[in-house]
């Protein structure tokens, strides 16, 4: 992530002597943080333990690609958590604002606008995202401008936009969506086809690619150190695999009774506009180093003439924002606006934001760190289901595990001091 | 002197609930000045200086710059007028590298309007080497810096700015003989330079061979002001211990203690 966590997470200091071991330089040179390797590593074992234990179905691309869709919602909400823990504050609220908006936005769409019109679904859609930044904005009015700890005013939310959701149609399920709509969910006409998929991939290979490039050139006018070409060279060739492999997996899932290629999600490609958006925000902007300052040292933040009031309020209009977008993932998969939607996601959104190394004491975390744990928790979620782990079950084991990775997360800081 | 001090703090006064933390304190400050102020743990140097630097506000008086009343109601506020300050605490984000802590809030742009990194790191280099040669790992977290980097990183956010008021809170607290002693030198230079600098300690020894004057505190308010040339530092000890000011110098202004 930016230069903040990175140098949280892991460089050596440049002076450390010449005896230490080979993987240890190797990941200097490469600039690797060793915390992602972990969970990569961890996230590997899960995978190949699920493959041998449920006989290879775990690994086949139609599982593979349920398994990514599943991930979005929490993912994308994930990637805000991140930011509210990292200013030290946290948002129980979430599932309740992904319901409210999700109701508002299945309202509209099915009931109350005119339907098939081309302007209804994203009208609803951009309703939605005001319903969102609103919410966030109440809140983080409270939380920033009058003193009430989050952990108060978000709870409050959990019960309030939760009680609006109901409100709204007294609880009944609105349904069926705009077919054009549905397209958000991922279902069978929800994903971009073979030959869009691998425009995408291309376009992410290049964007690596430049980026990698621009800001080696520009170390370089410097005269800073840069990172080894061999180093250069392998990263961009274990991102090149890794995202040439995706689409073939996503494009190996085809239509039923077809071979037609269904090709990447559409929710997945919402994921990774909403990733690449949020890692620029968090290290490329001064709205994102502001945030990393005042979880840092909230006094040092205050005393170098940030507006730390507004920083926390645009945090929570963010995290508004990106459950608002969550809740059009849900309703367009669920085909309906239901008032089950979004219950207890917030556990799982800290616990995927938790698990991807956000310390809870603040100033440390990073987007893709959340992704990965998202995709970890769903990941066990899914292979349980395929195994038959009753749901009871399921959330034992999920919270055992949320315990490990925090206290492998405190034993291994303890150890880098 | 004939031109309108650089800075004046008239009657300053801050309460804490029922803590009167400083009481009807006047200090001034001229250019190319080091004005030591002095006194023990708790006598309200911080609160004093941290009213000036925009930290906390004042519960009466006025501060003048270059003659003018300015009202300072936030860091931002006296950053526009010059003064930088050393915290005592150092105030440094934790988490972030020696470039973030140094531009944080005023950070360096791409002409995009993004962060420009890199550029901030080959500015930090530039200020820290001036500092301290030996420094060259100013990538890492602050976290894991030792005392002194430390205390470089907040001293170097206070000069690359082109400060003409440079507060130093206890500046050499973290330090050890050799670092105090590049310290002392760089108060030379800064005064060489024509910035003025309140130098905070509560040790005479930081503080009486470098200042042209010194200011004493205790228990809020101001035993007096005297300039080091016309006081020994046995006096200063004992404005500083018992409050008392020393009988053959003639009080240059104010008497603050009641
Ligand atoms: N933010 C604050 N809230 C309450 N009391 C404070 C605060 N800051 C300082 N004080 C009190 O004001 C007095 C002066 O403190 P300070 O200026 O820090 O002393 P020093 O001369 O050692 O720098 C002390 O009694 C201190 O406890
Ligand atoms: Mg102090």
């Amino acid at each position: 992530m930016g230069d903040a966590t990175q140098a949280v997470k892991g460089r050596p200091p440049q002076d450390s002597g010449p005896q230490i071991g080979a993987f240890e330089r190797f990941v200097q040179l490469t600039e690797l943080d060793t915390r992602m390797l972990a969970m990569v590593g961890a996230l590997v074992v899960i995978w190949i333990v699920f493959t041998a234990l449920t006989d290879g179905i775990f690994l086949t691309p139609r599982n593979l690609y349920n398994l990514t869709v599943q991930s979005t919602v929490v993912g994308i909400m994930a990637t805000g958590m991140v930011l509210v823990i990292v200013a030290r504050h946290i948002d129980l609220s979430v599932g309740s604002i992904l319901g409210f908006s999700g109701m508002v936005l299945a309202v509209f769409q099915v009931e109350i606008l005119p339907l098939g019109v081309w302007w209804n679904w994203p009208l609803t859609v951009v309703m939605a995202l005001a319903v969102g930044a609103a919410i966030g904005a109440w809140q983080g009015y409270w939380i920033a401008y009058r003193g009430v700890p989050a952990f108060v005013v978000t709870l409050a939310g959990l019960l309030i936009f939760r009680g609006c959701a109901w409100i709204v149609t007294e609880g009944r399920t609105v349904a069926p969506m705009d077919p054009t709509f549905q397209v958000f969910g991922g279902g069978i006409q929800g994903s971009i086809g073979a030959v869009w998929s691998w425009v995408t991939g291309v376009l992410a290979i290049a964007f690596v690619v430049f980026n990698a490039f621009t800001s080696r050139a520009k170390r370089h006018r410097y005269g800073f150190p840069v990172k080894p070409m061999w180093a250069e060279l392998g990263i961009i060739l274990v991102a090149t695999a890794i995202i040439v492999g995706f689409v073939m997996v996503m494009n190996a899932y085809t239509l039923p009774r077809s071979d037609i290629p269904r090709g990447i999600p559409v929710p997945v490609l919402i994921l990774m506009i909403v990733v690449v958006f949020m890692m620029f925000i968090s290290r490329a902007t001064k709205f994102g180093r502001y945030v990393f300052a005042m979880g840092g040292n909230p006094e040092a933040a205050e005393l170098s003439g940030i507006d730390v009031r507004k920083t926390t309020l645009m945090v929570f209009v963010l995290m508004g924002v990106l459950c608002a977008i969550g809740a059009v993932i849900t309703t367009a998969r669920l085909n309906a606006g239901a008032n089950s939607m979004g219950l207890l996601a917030e556990l799982s959104v800290i616990a995927a934001a938790v698990i991807g190394g956000t310390s809870l004491a603040g100033g440390v975390g990073t987007v893709a760190g959340a992704i990965l744990g998202a995709v970890v928790m769903q990941s066990l979620e899914n292979g349980m289901v395929l195994l038959g782990v009753s749901s009871a079950m399921r959330q034992v084991i999920i919270g055992l595990v949320l315990i490990a990775a925090v206290w492998f997360d405190t034993a291994y800081n303890r150890h880098r001091r | 002197m004939s031109t309108a001090p650089l800075v004046e703090m008239r009657d300053i006064h801050k309460r804490f609930g029922g803590v009167h933390a400083v009481r009807g304190v006047s200090v001034d400050l001229h250019p190319g000045e080091v004005v030591g102020v002095l006194g023990h743990n708790g006598a309200g140097k911080s609160v004093l200086m941290k009213i000036l630097s925009g930290a906390i506000a004042p519960d009466a008086g006025e501060i003048r710059i270059n003659g003018e009343k300015v009202e300072i109601e936030s860091p931002r506020d006296a950053q526009r007028h010059g003064i930088e300050t050393i915290y005592q605490t150092l105030a440094l984000a934790d988490n972030l590298d020696a470039p973030g802590n140094l531009f944080l809030g005023r950070e360096l742009l791409t002409r995009w309007g993004t962060l420009d990194d890199d550029a901030m790191e080959n500015e930090t280099r530039k200020v820290v080497r001036r500092l301290n040669p030996n420094f060259t790992n100013i990538k890492g977290a602050v976290r894991n810096m030792s005392g002194g980097q430390r205390q470089s990183v907040a001293i170097a956010r206070a000069i690359y700015f082109n400060a003409r008021i440079l507060i130093m809170d206890e500046p050499t607290a973290a330090l050890g003989p050799h670092e105090t002693r590049m310290v002392g030198e760089l108060v030379k230079q800064l005064k060489a330079e024509g910035i003025g600098i309140f130098l905070i300690s509560h040790d005479i020894h930081d503080v009486f061979d470098l200042a042209d004057r010194v200011s004493v505190l205790k228990n809020g308010n101001l035993v007096g002001t005297r300039r080091t040339t016309e006081v020994t530092k046995d006096q200063v000890l004992a404005m500083i211990i018992l409050g008392k000011l020393p009988e053959d110098s003639a009080g240059e202004e104010m008497p603050g203690f009641h």
